[in-house]
Order: structure tokens, then sequence, then C-alpha cells
């Protein structure tokens, strides 16, 4: 990320992330909750707002939301659903069930990976809507000659996490969301897929000069990735200051993110400014979950992230490089944690169990899940014993992924017998006979040839000498004067 | 038909009579008297028959059909039926079929009941003569240049009339009482979340609620516990079955006290609070102890309702945009479509109440409007706890007059409005309540009794309509 902000000026950002919850079924009715069946097969006159039908709420959404106050440390507190009144071809009752002046959490906070707080004003229930398709013509709303409607997604749960005003940065930005997906994961309470649109957030981005009141916020849509996430808000912030730099006066508005242009831009306005009309819901009665329901589901969730990062910190033995920091943030965000966790209880070297699982495990994620931890944990001892070279390891490990097996049958299958000190002592000597002028150099000082004489003993012995176990040894022979 | 529905169920259930031959009787009825009453806007002859012909089947087997055994039945064209046009007398329900069964139909069904067809009503159950509706106004069987009252006038109409014994409506204001007054017929409104909402297409939803329109106070105790009770599809629905009420019509009121209400006598038609205060004599004569009571927070009642009502509304009838079913009207984009739609689709009057209910809602608005409508309603069921801390029941009109003439109040909403005036406060406040006839007005309009009790104080409220209505038949 390169952000650096003209000297004085500040960001200040606001997330409102929108996560589908992970339940059976619908919010307010027993329709399946699934993504990617045929269009408008999971309907019923409920989620189809037809005349008569009443809304009943899911029980297991409730919890799931609680989940999530729980996770952020909010206040879960009695709540109530209003109706938010708009016009909408994808919404099927012409207005969403949502909460307003009384969520079901109130208040909370996240812990950035980094130990930076980040405030949470709200996470609240609320259902989504249908999904519009424009169909021919220009294929934008404007232009469209007509419109496909899916309402598979009406009335599927939705919680609402909104942050205070305390990012600071595009990468505090990143952060915050990838942190809020991991709990969201580790929570059970959604899979967090931004692709698939499970996880939707919108950006509240405004400028100031530093000790200056807040600016002119505008909020930015359509953020589908991280990526875009990062772009969208530098892209932004360098656009407010430019303009407030002039002389001008940031408007306003919302934004939309136009990916392959690398901007934002205004999207169309509205001829009137937004009235929802917001009342309270008088098909639903209040939420008041009782302390025995709250502590029943706090005690059925699972460690959060940051305890997990702290668990596997503490494996490590000692404080950990920056390099291991981003390798615990990134395993417990794959959630492969555990697999480090159960190699290291059975006698593998914690830090390397870190390192295989953060680059060579996360690498086919999908296959993680069959890797027998025991048979993880004897072959990082392998490497560790000096038995195997960090290249063959790996090569070991890659078949032990796609197919199993017992690392030790699996080295030998390879040809990566291990070399005994004296076979590799005699290939070294050879190898030092066979290049004496670079021998000379390096007897000399010339650390530059160690890597031609490292090359070479690998050479010689097939790859199954090992770097590290061939470079002490030329150490030694250095210091020994041969 | 002038047999109760419990006597006909009573021999069909026997074998005594086939049900084939009540339901035959009902259309015979109807299809010599309804084309001057006009009081249903579809007949479902044939399936009443195929219906019918299943009861008997079932006696014939030694089954038991239930409680409601033959017993034809109209409902209000407000209550979904399967495959059946429901359409709420609106233009923008044209065509438009359930693929679902209200709960009060299914239990109805369950329980032998034949739906002979769907009733007339003011569009969308706002209005109160029936003459909001798209397919033209219900007569008065009384008098046939008379208004039946509303919204349901279709329903109280057909039993009035002797079409059907029984017929279900919906009462948001007093829906179900104002035209049960007009046509002379016991219309019940029970304790907001007593009978399921599901499948009614929804008014006002925190007021709304379904009831039997019948010809004896007995037929609607019979019919609420057939249609009362916990359904889970209706999260207002209370927890709890339906109230037993059939046992308590015949209590008597021997030591029951009961508050004439002021506010519902005082500044009526002549004709009407005379009536009221004969059965007070009455009731105090089979036992009970009367005495006035003034609830003066009623007096803003009509008021508060008339916001709350048309806010919920204005919400509520949004969904008929042209999207999804019923009426659409073309336009050049979407907007322009839900416009058009909603142009065509919806009467005068209820475009009224969509325009009084959205300004109510809207920011700038709310707190004036709605916010305090909302305590005024609060007031209104303060005042009623007063009053039930000293009565066991209240007593009063139903109605500040006899059924008027068809269009003596369509060109003036306002008046119109104020034939609530004596139902709404029982609404605002999800009070049970029941209009009894008693007596006529002199010139052969029949006049209503209205009695209240506290929440979920309906065994109580049916001793009273009983002795009402014993009352009431012995002054013949």
């Amino acid at each position: 990320m390169t952000e650096t902000l003209p000297a004085g000026w500040e960001v200040v950002i606001g997330l409102e992330v929108h996560c589908e919850l992970a339940t059976t079924t619908k919010l307010f009715c027993g329709c399946l909750n699934a993504f990617g069946n045929e269009p408008n097969t999971n309907i019923c006159p409920v989620c189809l707002g037809l005349p008569g039908s009443l809304p009943v709420l899911n029980r297991q959404a409730v919890e799931l939301a609680m989940r999530i106050g729980t996770a952020l440390h909010s206040a879960i507190s009695p709540s109530t659903f209003h109706r938010k009144n708009y016009f909408y071809p994808d919404m099927p009752k012409d207005f969403q069930i949502s909460q307003y002046d009384a969520p079901i959490n109130r208040g909370g906070r996240l812990e950035l990976p980094d130990g930076t707080e980040v405030g949470i004003e709200r996470a609240h229930l609320e259902e989504d809507t249908g999904k519009t398709t424009h169909v021919g013509g220009s294929g934008r709303i404007g232009g469209a000659d007509y419109a496909l409607v899916d309402y598979n997604r009406a009335g599927v749960p939705l919680v609402e996490i909104v942050s205070a005003p305390d990012i600071r940065s595009a990468a505090q930005a990143r952060a915050y969301a990838g942190e809020l997906r991991a709990i969201l994961v580790a929570t059970g309470s959604s899979d967090g897929r931004m692709e698939e649109g499970s996880m939707r957030v919108d950006a509240n981005v405004s400028v100031r000069r530093e000790g200056e009141p807040f600016g002119t916020r505008c909020e930015i849509k359509n953020l589908n990735s991280m990526r875009s996430l990062g772009r969208a808000i530098e892209f932004e912030t360098a656009r407010q200051i430019a303009l407030v730099e002039a002389g001008g006066r940031v408007v306003q508005e919302t934004r939309h993110w136009e990916e392959g242009r690398g901007e934002t831009l205004p999207m169309r306005s509205k001829e009137e400014a937004d009235d929802y009309r917001y009342f309270p819901e008088p098909d639903l009665v209040p939420l008041d979950p009782d302390a025995v329901w709250q502590a029943g589901v706090a005690a059925a969730m699972g460690p959060l992230p940051a305890d997990r990062r702290a668990a596997l910190i503490g494996l490590l033995g000692s404080a950990p490089t920056p390099a291991q920091t981003e390798q615990v943030r990134s395993v417990v965000a794959s959630d492969l944690d555990a697999l480090v966790v159960a190699a290291a209880e059975r006698g593998a070297p914690a830090t390397l169990a870190l390192v295989r699982t953060a680059n060579e495990v996360a690498a086919v994620a999908g296959r993680a899940g069959s890797l027998d931890p025991g048979a993880f944990a004897r072959l990082l001892a392998l490497e560790a014993g000096g038995e195997l070279s960090a290249t063959q390891s790996k090569e070991v490990l890659a078949e032990l992924l796609v197919s199993g097996g017992d690392p030790g049958e699996i080295a030998r299958r390879l040809g990566f017998e291990a070399m005994d000190a004296g076979a590799l002592h005699a290939a070294i000597d050879r190898v030092l006979a066979e290049h004496p002028a670079d021998w000379e150099r390096f007897l000399a000082g010339e650390d530059k040839v160690r890597g031609f004489l490292i090359g070479a003993v690998k050479k010689a012995t097939a790859n199954q000498a090992d770097p590290g176990t061939v470079n002490a040894r030329l150490n030694e022979l250095r210091a020994g004067g041969r | 038909m002038s047999a109760t529905a419990a006597e006909l169920a009573a021999t069909v259930r026997t074998g005594a009579r086939r049900a084939r031959d009540v339901v035959e009787e009902s259309l015979a009825a109807i299809a010599a008297g309804d084309p001057e009453i006009h009081a249903f806007l579809e007949v479902l002859d044939d399936d009443a028959r195929a219906r019918a012909d299943a009861i008997d089947r079932a006696v014939a087997a030694g089954e038991d059909p239930g409680p409601l055994a033959g017993v034809p039945v109209a409902l209000k064209d407000n209550l979904c039926t399967r495959g059946v046009p429901t359409t709420c007398s609106s233009r923008i329900l044209a065509g438009w079929r359930p693929p679902y069964d209200a709960t009060v139909v299914e239990r109805l069904g369950a329980a032998g009941a034949v739906v002979i067809g769907k009733t007339n009503m003011d569009e969308f159950a706002m209005g109160s003569s029936t003459e909001n509706s798209c397919s033209g106004p219900t007569r008065n069987p009384h008098g046939h240049d008379r208004v039946p009252g509303g919204s349901s006038g279709g329903s109280a109409a057909a039993v009035a009339a002797g079409f059907v014994p029984l017929a279900l409506g919906s009462d948001t204001g007093g829906s179900i009482r104002q035209p049960a007054a007009f046509c002379g017929v016991v219309g019940m409104k029970p304790t907001y979340g007593t009978v399921s909402r599901y499948g009614l297409v929804a008014f006002a939803s925190s007021l709304d609620q379904i009831g039997p329109l019948t010809n004896s106070v007995a037929d609607a105790a019979l019919v609420l516990e057939v249609i009362g009770g916990h359904d889970r599809c209706d999260s207002t629905s209370l927890p709890q079955p339906a109230p037993e009420v059939v046992v308590a019509v015949e209590r008597g009121v021997e030591g029951v006290r009961i508050g004439l209400v002021s506010e519902l006598v005082d500044g009526l038609a002549p004709a009407v609070s005379g009536r009221v205060r004969e059965a007070a004599l009455a009731l105090e004569a089979a036992g009970a102890s009367v005495e006035e009571v003034s609830i003066p927070q009623f007096r803003y009642g009509l008021a508060a309702y008339y916001l709350i009502a048309p806010a919920e509304a204005s919400s509520n009838l949004a969904r008929f945009d042209g999207v999804r079913y019923g009426l659409r009207v073309d336009g050049p984009d979407v907007a322009a479509m839900n416009v058009a739609s909603r142009t065509a689709g919806f009467g005068a009057e209820v475009k009224r109440r969509i325009m009084l209910g959205t300004y109510a809602l809207s920011a700038g608005y709310y707190d004036a409007y709605y916010a305090k409508a909302q305590r005024v309603r609060t007031l209104v069921a303060d005042g009623f706890a007063y009053a039930y801390s000293k009565f066991d029941a209240l007593l009063g009109a139903t109605t500040p007059t006899t059924a008027f003439a068809l269009g003596e109040h369509t060109a003036d909403p306002l008046s119109m409005y104020l034939s609530d005036v004596c139902t709404v406060p029982a609404s605002l406040a999800g009070n049970p309540a029941i209009s009894v006839p008693f007596g006529d007005d002199g010139a052969g309009l029949p006049v209503g009794v209205q009695a209240m009790t506290p929440a979920l104080g309906e065994p109580m409220l049916f001793a009273v309509a009983g002795a009402l209505e014993r009352a009431a038949k012995a002054d013949r």
C-alpha cells in the first residue's frame, strides 16, 4: 500500500459491513437460505410479501447476531424491529424490516491484529432484498430493456455492523475488514465471502487537516474485494484532499467505486432526499434475550481470532518476528491454526509447523482438512532432525497433501534417503577436491563462493544433502583450516 | 336461513339433515336475494357443493366433521382463500388468487364449515359504508336505500339477509361491530392477538382482528372457539388456546358491575341512546349493577385512530406496486409503472389514507402526528384501565346513528369517519367488544348495543352479550 498523505492531512474512515448470516433458513420464514440455486425457487408467501403473509423471527438468526455481538464486546440489548419504507422491485413488501433505534447489539470494539482498537457503534439484524438483473439495452439501470428479479435472497438474514469513525488509513480499513471477516468465520455466523456478496462493505470517507473537526463524508459503495476497498479509499482520500486544497468543498453524497476505471463516481442523485418513514414493525414483538439465552450463546462460541493468534504466538516460545506475526495472522484467518497446534502437540517445532502451514499448506487450503496432523508432525521432525532438506520436506508435504501416507515412506519412495554424516563429509571432500580454486577463495574469506560450493554438493548428492548441514560443515572445515 | 349455525351443525352431525341440502338452501337464498343486496363478490357454488358432499360422506362413514359441520360461511374478501380470488374490493388485486388459505379459513374448514363465497367490503377495509368498493355498494337488507355499514358490510348483510348463518369480518376501528349494528346482527371483535391474522390482508396491523358476524350470540361464541387460539404463523398471536366462551353465554349477569359510558350514550341519535339506556335497565333487571361512568379520553380516540391506521396502511399497501401480482399498468420505467398501477388500482379513499399515513410518518412530522397519536392511544387504554378498576364490563352504543342512506356521507369523508367514534376506543386498547342488536329506531332500522371488557375478558363479554340478547328478544 502506498499511501502517503500530504503533510498535515488526515483521513477519517468508518465502515458499514453487511454480512449474510449462515442460517439454515431465512429471517422470517422457513425458506432455505442458500446461494446459487435456480432463481425464485427458495420463496414462499412470506418472503414474497404476498398480501396477508406475516413474518416470524428466526431464532437461529438471533443467536448468530448475538454471537457477533459477543465477539465484538457489544451490549446485547432489548431490541425492536422497524420498517424502512421505500419502493424497489426487488424488495417484495416495498419496505425492509430492520432495526432502527433499538438494535440487538449496542456499542463494542474490534481490536486489529496490530493492537489498534476500532469502536463499534452497533450490529443490528435486518432482512436482505432480492436481486435485480437488468437485461438488454445498455444493461445499466436506466437503459435496460427489462429487468429480472430473483427473490431467493429476499428475506435472507443480515447483520449490519457499523464502526465508529476510528479508522485512519486504507490499510487499517483492510485490516478491520479482514479481522471482522475472521471473526464472522470463527464464530460460524457468516462465511464472509465478499465475492459471493455474503460480506458487503461500504466506506464512509472524509478528510481533515490534523486537529480540525471531521470533514464532510462521502459513502462509497460497490467494494467487492479487499483490494477494491483499499484502492477506493486511497482514491477517495486523494480526491477529497485535492478538492479541498483547490478551494473546493466536499459534497455529502454516495459514490460508486468503478473498479475498471479505478475511481469513485457519484451515483445518480435522487430527485428528493430519502425519507424512509421508519416506524415500529407492528407484525413483530420486541426481542429481549434473557441472561440464560445469552450465556448459552456465549458458551457455544469457540475462541476468537485474537485469542487464537495469542495461543499460536505462545507456542513459538519467543517474541514473534514480523514475518511470524503475519504467518500467525494468515494461518488463523484461513482457519489453519488448529493444524499448527496439533503438529506442535505431536512434537514438531512450532516455528517450522507455522511457516509450512502458512505457506505450503495454505496454498492448497482445500486439501488442508485431509492432512493428518500426526504425519505432518513426523515430516517436520524429519526436517528438523536434518534427515530431509527443506526442499525435500516440501516435496514430501506436497505428496502428503495430495494422497496422504507416511512421510518416511514417501521420502524413501522419492529417493530422499537421509545421508549419514560420513557419506556427506565424503561427498563434500570430493566436491572440494574437484573445485580447488573455489575452495582456496572460500578459505581466503571470499564468501560469495559459498553458494556455489553448497550447490555443487547438492548436485553431487542428487539433492539429498541438506544445505544447512553442508553450510555448517564448510564453516567447520574453514575454521579448522582443513 | 333462519336456523342458527349451532342448530344446523347439530342436524348435519346427526345425519338428520344433509350438508348438501343446507348448502343448496343457502345458494338458493343468495341467488334469489343477492342481485338486489350485492353482499357477495364471488359465490363458490361448485366448491361449496363438493365440500358439502364430502361432509355428508364423512357423516355417513361415522366420522364427526366438527362443530360447524355443513354450516355455510361467508368470508370477507380480505381473507386469503387458496386458488380463489381475493380482491379486498380493489381493482389493484384484480385476478390475484392466493396460493394459501388464511389460518381462520383453515380452522373453519377443519371444523366442518363450508365456504359459500367472498363478501363485499370497503376497499382494503377502509370505510364505514361498503360504498368504497370497486364493484359497487352493498345494500342494507333492512332498508335497501341504506348502507349496511362497513367495512365488513357484505358479511353483515349476508347474515342479515339470511343468505348464511355466519360470516367472518375484520375489525380495525369498528369494521365488524358497526355493520353488525346497522344490519341487526351480532358482531364481535376479539382481544388483539386472540385470532391469527395470518392470511388477512393487512390494513392496520396493530389494530386488525378477525371476528364473527352471526344471528346469535351463541353462534359468535362457537365461531370464536373455532378460529381463536395461538398460531405460530402470527408473531402477535397470544400463546394460549381460544377462550372458552360458549359456556359463558347462558351464565347471566347476576352481580356483574356494568359501567354505562357517558361518551357512548350522550349526544348520539336519540333513538340510539334511548335503546342503550333500555339495555342498561334490562341488564339491571337481570341482576347486574349499572352505573354511569365518563371516560373523557375517548374523545381523542378517533383522531388518534385516523393517524395510526393510515400510517400503518401506507406501509402495508406499498407492496401493491404492479411488480409481482394484481394490476399492472405499464410505464416507461419502473417508477412510472408503480405510479400508473397504483393510480389506476386504488380508489379515492385508499389514496386519501395512503397520503394521510405517509404524511404522518414523514421526517419532521412523525413526532407531531404518529408518535403523538401513539401516546393518545396509551391514554385511551389508561381510560379503560381506570374504568375496569371499577367495572367488569362497559356498555354503550355501537354507532352514533342507525344505518344512513347510500350516498349520504360519500362527499364528506370526515362525517363518514365520525361513524366509527363509538367503536374506535376498544380497537385502540386492543380490548374485546361485541355489538348485539337491541330493537330498532322506530323506523325499522336496527340499533346495536356495544359491550366491552378488558383484554382477554371474552367470557365476561359473552355473558353480558347473552343477557342483552335475551332481554332484546323478551322486549319484542
